[in-house]
C-alpha cells in the first residue's frame, strides 16, 4: 500500500508552528527565571559558591536588553543596537565568505581523500593536526601574510573563519563518501559506471546528510572564527572590535558586553537556521531518518 | 544460442572455503532458470560470477558470447537484489531512469521508456513518489523496472522476493512471469523457495553445499502460460516433490555445520 507523503495541511502546519513557538518562549522564560532567580537568591544570602554574584558578573537581563536601546558609552553616537547590527552585518560578511570558502575546500578535500587510501593515510594526519593549532596563533600569521599581498583585511578574517570551517566538512564528507550502500555500489558496478559517475550519482548524494550535519557545526564555527579573526587584524567595524571596546568598559557598564554577546549569538543562530533550511530543501530522505 | 555458458567454474574464498566447484551450465535464450539450494551452496555467488561482480578462481564464464567482464561493460544484463536498492534521493521515475542516464539516452527517450516501464510493473501514477513512500513489494517492482529499462538480454535476480510476505510474493511471481513473456528476456533467479522455483522456471538447478556444486537439473514442463491454477495441478506437486528430493539427496552431508561460505557471499 502506498503511503501518502506526510504533507501537513495548512491548519495542522499552523498548529505545529504555534507549538514550536510556545516551546521556544517557555524555554526562554525558564532560562530567564533561572538567571534572575540565581542572582536574587545568591545576592540575598551572600553565597559565594559556585561563584559570587553582583551587578558586574550578572546584570539584570532587562538591563542588558534595555542597553540595546540606549546610546552607547563608546562615544561614536547612535543607539547601541544600530551600532551592533552594523557590526554584525560586517562580521556576517566575513563569516559567510569564510563559511563558503571553508565548506568548498572541506568538501573537495573530503571527496579527494575518499578516492585513494594512500592520499587519505598521507594527508589526513595533517588535516587533523591543523586543528590542534590554536586559532589565535594562526590568525596573526594569516593577517600578516595576506596583508603583504595587499588583500583587504576583512578577507584575511574570512580566511581565518574558513580555517575553522573546513575541518568538520572535510571529515564528514570523507565519512559520508565511504558510507554509500554496498549494494548500491554493486549496482553501479553492474552498469560499468565510471568513477566520476559513482561519485556524483551515488557517493555524494549519500554523503549529503553527513555533509549537512558538518555544515551546521561549521555555520556557527564560522561566526566564532570571524569574531576571533578580527582581534589580531585590528578591524574595528565588526563584532570582535565591539567586544574589545566593551571589554574595557565592563566594570563600569557590563550590560553593553552582554548585549554584544546576545547579538553575536543571534548571528550564529541565523547562520545555523540558513543551513537547516537549505538542508530541508536539498536533502531528500525517508522521514524516519530525519535527525 | 547460449546466453550464459559456464565451464568448470570454481570459487574459493582466500585459501579457505570452496564455495563452488566445477560448475558446468548452459542457459539458453528465453529460459527462466532457478538456482535453488540450502544456505552456503554458493547459488548467490554463482549469480554474482555471471554478473562479473565476483571473479571465479578457475573456469570460464561466457555471457552473450563474450567474457563476463565484457558483458558487464556492454551492459548486457540487469540485476535485482534481495533489497530493492533504490536511491532514496531519487523519485521512482528517476530511479528507473538511472541506467538510461548512464547509457546516454536523451531526456525524451528516457521519459518515454520510464512511462512504459511503469506501465509494465503497474506503477503508473507513482513516478514522482520517493522510495520510502512505497511498500516493500512496490519497491521491488521499481527495482525490476530499473533492471529491465535498458532491455538487457539477461536478468539476474538474487532472491528478489525473499523479504516479502507470502501473498505479495505470489502476486509478484505472477507479474514476473507476465514481464518475462512480454520482454522475452532470459532470467536467472536465485531462491530458497521450492514452490516458487517450480512455479516460475523452465528449468530448476538444484545445488548442494560443501563444496557448492550442481546436484541436479530438473526440467519443469508445466504448460505455459502459468496461472494461479497451475499451483493446484498434480503435476505441480510431483515436480515440487522431485525438487525437494533432489535437495535432500544433495545436502545430506553434514547439514548442521556452520556456513562460512554463506557469510562470505553476503
Amino acid at each position: 500500500m502506498a503511503l501518502e507523503r506526510p504533507r501537513a495541511r495548512p491548519a495542522e502546519w499552523a498548529r505545529q508552528a504555534l507549538g514550536r513557538v510556545a516551546v521556544f518562549v517557555l524555554v526562554l522564560a525558564a532560562l530567564w527565571a533561572i538567571w534572575e532567580g540565581y542572582r536574587w537568591l545568591w545576592m540575598r544570602e551572600g553565597w559565594t559558591k559556585p561563584f559570587a554574584v553582583d551587578d558586574t558578573t550578572m546584570p539584570h537581563l532587562r538591563d542588558v536588553f534595555a542597553a540595546l536601546f540606549e546610546h552607547s558609552s563608546s562615544g561614536t553616537g547612535g543607539l547601541l543596537i544600530t551600532q551592533l547590527l552594523k557590526a554584525a552585518l560586517f562580521t556576517a560578511k566575513e563569516a559567510a565568505v569564510g563559511f563558503g570558502l571553508g565548506a568548498g575546500i572541506g568538501f573537495l578535500l573530503g571527496v579527494t581523500l575518499s578516492q585513494s587510501k594512500t592520499l587519505e593515510r598521507g594527508l589526513l594526519p595533517y588535516v587533523v593536526a591543523s586543528q590542534t593549532i590554536p586559532i589565535l596563533a594562526v590568525a596573526p600569521i594569516v593577517v600578516v601574510y595576506l596583508g603583504s599581498l595587499h588583500v583587504a583585511a576583512w578577507f584575511s578574517v574570512a580566511v581565518i573563519a574558513a580555517y575553522l570551517t573546513f575541518f568538520p566538512v572535510a571529515i564528514n564528507t570523507l565519512r559520508g563518501m565511504e558510507a554509500a550502500d554496498r549494494r548500491a555500489l554493486e549496482l553501479m558496478r553492474s552498469y560499468a559506471a565510471s568513477r566520476w559517475t559513482v561519485i556524483w550519482k551515488l557517493r555524494v548524494p549519500s554523503a549529503l546528510p553527513f555533509i549537512f550535519s558538518a555544515l551546521r557545526v561549521s555555520a556557527t564555527a564560522s561566526v566564532v572564527g570571524a569574531i576571533i579573526g578580527e582581534l589580531p587584524s585590528s578591524i574595528q567595524d565588526g563584532l570582535g572590535g565591539k567586544i574589545i571596546v566593551f571589554n574595557q568598559y565592563y566594570s563600569l557598564d557590563p550590560t553593553q558586553l552582554w548585549a554584544t554577546n546576545v547579538i553575536a549569538a543571534g548571528l550564529g543562530i541565523a547562520f545555523f537556521i540558513v543551513v537547516v533550511l537549505a538542508e530541508k530543501l536539498i536533502v531528500r530522505r525517508a522521514p524516519e531518518n530525519v535527525v | 544460442m547460449s546466453v550464459v555458458s559456464l565451464a568448470g567454474v570454481t570459487k574459493q574464498f582466500g585459501r579457505g572455503v570452496i564455495a563452488l566447484q566445477g560448475i558446468d551450465l548452459e542457459i539458453e535464450s528465453g529460459e527462466f532458470i532457478s538456482l535453488i539450494g540450502p544456505s552456503g551452496c554458493g547459488k548467490s555467488t554463482l549469480l554474482r560470477i555471471m554478473g562479473d561482480l565476483t571473479q571465479p578462481t578457475a573456469g570460464t564464464v561466457v555471457v552473450n558470447g563474450k567474457p563476463a567482464r565484457q558483458a558487464r561493460v556492454d551492459r548486457d544484463y540487469g540485476i535485482v537484489f534481495q533489497d530493492a536498492v533504490l536511491y532514496d534521493w531519487r523519485t521512482v521515475a528517476k530511479n528507473i531512469a538511472l541506467p538510461l542516464e548512464l547509457g546516454g539516452w536523451d531526456r525524451r527517450r528516457r521519459a518515454e521508456r520510464v512511462r512504459e516501464m511503469l506501465e509494465l510493473v503497474e506503477l503508473t501514477g507513482f513516478e514522482s513518489h520517493h522510495p520510502w513512500q512505497l511498500s516493500g513489494g512496490m519497491q521491488q517492482r521499481v527495482s525490476i523496472a530499473r533492471a529491465l529499462s535498458f532491455d538487457p538480454a539477461l536478468l539476474l535476480m538474487d532472491e528478489p522476493f525473499g523479504a516479502l510476505d507470502e501473498m505479495t510474493r505470489e502476486r509478484l511471481n505472477m507479474e514476473l512471469l507476465g514481464i518475462w513473456e512480454a520482454s522475452g528476456s532470459t532470467i536467472v533467479f536465485v531462491t530458497h523457495s521450492i514452490s516458487e522455483a517450480v512455479f516460475l522456471s523452465t528449468r530448476v538447478v538444484v545445488m548442494s553445499p560443501r563444496p557448492g556444486r550442481i546436484s541436479g537439473v530438473i526440467p519443469i514442463d508445466l504448460p505455459q502460460p502459468r496461472t494461479a491454477a497451475t499451483r493446484e495441478q498434480p503435476q505441480f506437486f510431483e515436480l515440487v516433490t522431485r525438487v525437494r528430493e533432489a535437495l535432500h539427496l544433495g545436502s545430506d552431508v553434514d547439514r548442521r555445520a556452520a556456513d562460512p561460505a554463506e557469510e562470505a557471499t553476503v
